[in-house]
């Protein structure tokens, strides 16, 4: 069989233009498919970027925050309650909230703010510069050094602005794992300087970080929280959560998939149009090696090897070029909204696997019909 | 006769049905033996291709059987039928059929790589099939590179690089000049004919009657009694 497949192989390689035209048809398509789906991850990761920074096991919040990024603010006793709730190892609570900061050159940018535990510190990220016990300090913020960090005038320790009439201090500058996904500074402060510098409604609570003693206390967790009318969600939970509003409550969702459904017709459509003409070239070659003594399974195993070979050659180019527009990408923008994951690999494989099927099942039907009885007549 | 190849009773072969029925082969009877060159010769349409591919194992017929060696070809599954013709026939199409993407020897040696011979041994064997046929140090160059004299000639070496007992050639001079026809089937004649062999050529080339052993005339699908002599 490997003679068979070295002819196969021959037969395929050798004729330059139409292997090339079927490596540009299943490249493109691979990479379309492939950069669809990273930024729709990448979007979908940055969007739950506090979540994974802050990186609380269990979230309690209002039943009807859907994303991260729009909290409902609670009352102090559901801190209590949560902290004596059965299974409960701790509770902190968390602030999130817009402002706009006054930079010393006059303008004014927006900003997110975390008020982080008084007490614990819980969440807090890591410093580059600075000393985290300087967040107690007067007026004391730290700023996250991302792809935002232009927008704060670049501050250093020491830095000074004005956030709601009050004087600000950059005290540390922080990097974090994930930055957001509007293009938004952020700046950490202890809670009570948050509530206390920021206008704020009736509750200041915007979600309670819950580490639970056990896995096993997860379920019980969330049964109490919500028979005290709140939700308590996992760390997965709640960036599902996020993820699920932006995928089907914005239109984001349908639009990646329509452009992925796009991405993939053309693939099939330059591929399987590509290889059926290569079929219909060979096709009197086909009859002869049947004339010959081909057994048609064997024809079936030369088609099927020429299919795959193009396919997974394809794939690889297509996710390698992929990879390298996104590390360019993300050279000139560290905070790029895209990212390969095993999902969106898998995604792409599997729609090469259909379109090398359906190349494969139009070739190999064409070349079984032909009868090597056509060969003898011409 | 003696050293029977091939022996075919009976045949009948239609296609199609009701008023676009067209007879190709009615009654035909035929014997051929080890050592023959024999012509099958008529008009167009006189049912001389189909008749050769009845006999290679490629068309089946209505009725009628077809025995190679003593074996009833008709009586194979597709796959035996298959292994039956890459081991026992050798095949040069009218229009030699060559893959443009491989080079002369590989073109030859596909035979022996259906029959699962490693690569290079095949390769190696074409080369010497090459040689015999007078295509050396072509072995690296594409057909369409060739003239259509040596391009029959690489067709020839494919069909016998297998050594086969039986080799059909279908109008094997139509695509060449007089001259070089006749140059071709001389040659097979003197080097490809031998006592193990069969060779049964369709052609209407009457200015290479010479070589043929024998030469049968078919007219509307009938082969007739009265065989020709050869020049």
């Amino acid at each position: 069989m490997r003679g068979m497949l070295k002819l196969a192989y021959k037969l395929l390689v050798n004729d330059k233009a139409k292997f090339t035209a079927l490596l540009v048809g299943i490249t493109f398509a691979v990479f379309l498919m492939m950069f669809v789906t990273s930024m729709f991850i990448g979007v979908l990761n940055h969007a739950s970027s506090t979540v994974t920074n802050i990186g609380a096991s269990m979230w309690v919040m209002d039943p009807a925050v859907q994303t991260i990024a729009n909290s409902i603010g609670m009352p102090d006793y559901v801190l209590d309650s949560v902290r004596s709730m059965q299974g409960v190892k701790y509770a902190v609570p968390l602030y999130s909230s817009g402002a706009l900061i006054k930079l010393p050159n006059g303008t004014y940018q927006s900003v997110t703010v975390l008020g982080l535990d008084d007490t614990s510190l819980f969440g807090r990220p890591q410093l580059i510069e600075g000393k985290i016990e300087d967040i107690y300090g007067e007026n004391a913020f730290i700023a996250v050094h991302d792809s935002e960090f232009p927008k704060l005038g670049n501050p250093h320790v020491g830095s000074e602005m004005e956030i709601n009439d009050h004087r600000g201090v950059i005290v540390g500058i922080a990097r974090v794992s994930t930055s957001g996904l509007f293009g938004i500074p952020i700046l950490y402060t202890t809670y009570k300087r948050a509530v206390e510098y920021i206008p704020n409604p009736r509750y200041t609570i915007s979600y309670v970080l819950v580490q639970p003693k056990s896995p096993a206390d997860i379920q019980k967790i969330k049964q109490q929280t919500a028979a005290l009318g709140y939700l308590a969600l996992t760390k997965a939970d709640f960036m599902k959560r996020t993820s699920d509003f932006y995928v089907y409550q914005t239109g984001v969702g349908t639009n990646i998939l329509i452009m992925t459904v796009i991405s993939f017709i053309v693939g099939l459509s330059i591929s399987g149009q590509t290889f059926y003409t290569f079929i219909l070239e060979n096709l009197e070659r086909f009859g002869a090696l049947k004339a010959i003594g081909t057994r048609s399974h064997e024809l079936i195993g030369m088609i099927l090897f020429q299919s795959a070979f193009t396919a997974f050659i394809g794939y690889g180019l297509g996710v390698g070029l992929c990879t390298v527009l996104i590390t360019l990408a993300k050279l000139r923008l560290p905070s790029y909204a895209a990212m390969e994951t095993y999902t969106n690999l898998v995604i792409a494989f599997v729609m090469v696997l259909i379109i090398t099927a359906v190349s494969s099942y139009v070739g190999i039907r064409r070349v079984l019909q032909i009868e090597p009885f056509d060969i003898f007549r011409g | 006769m003696p050293n029977v190849a091939i022996k075919a009773a009976g045949l009948n072969k239609w296609f199609g049905e009701g008023e676009a029925k067209t007879i190709a082969l009615r009654d035909v009877r035929l014997e051929a033996a080890f050592g023959e060159m024999v012509y099958v010769v008529g008009p167009s349409g006189s049912g001389k291709t189909t008749l050769l591919s009845v006999l290679s194992g490629i068309l089946k017929p209505n009725s009628g059987n077809v025995s190679v060696e003593g074996i009833d070809i008709w009586a194979l599954d597709s796959d035996q039928l298959a292994d039956f013709r890459l081991n026992k026939i050798g095949f040069v199409f009218q229009d030699y059929h060559l893959f443009p993407r491989l080079n002369t020897a590989e073109n030859v040696a596909i035979p022996l790589i259906l029959r699962r011979k490693p690569w290079d041994d095949s390769i190696n064997e074409a080369t010497k099939y090459l040689d015999i046929v007078g295509l050396k140090g072509r072995e690296d160059l594409p057909p369409v590179k060739l003239s259509g004299g040596e391009q029959q000639r690489v067709a020839i070496a494919r069909a016998i690089v297998g050594q086969p007992d039986i080799l059909i050639m279908d109008e094997p001079t139509a695509s060449l000049d007089g001259d070089t026809g006749y140059a071709i089937l001389k040659f097979v004649r003197e080097n490809i004919l031998n006592a193990n062999r069969c060779i049964v050529v369709v052609t209407h080339d009457s200015r290479i009657y010479e070589f043929a052993s024998r030469i049968l005339k078919m007219e509307d699908g009938r082969l007739l009694d009265t065989e020709m002599k050869a020049a």
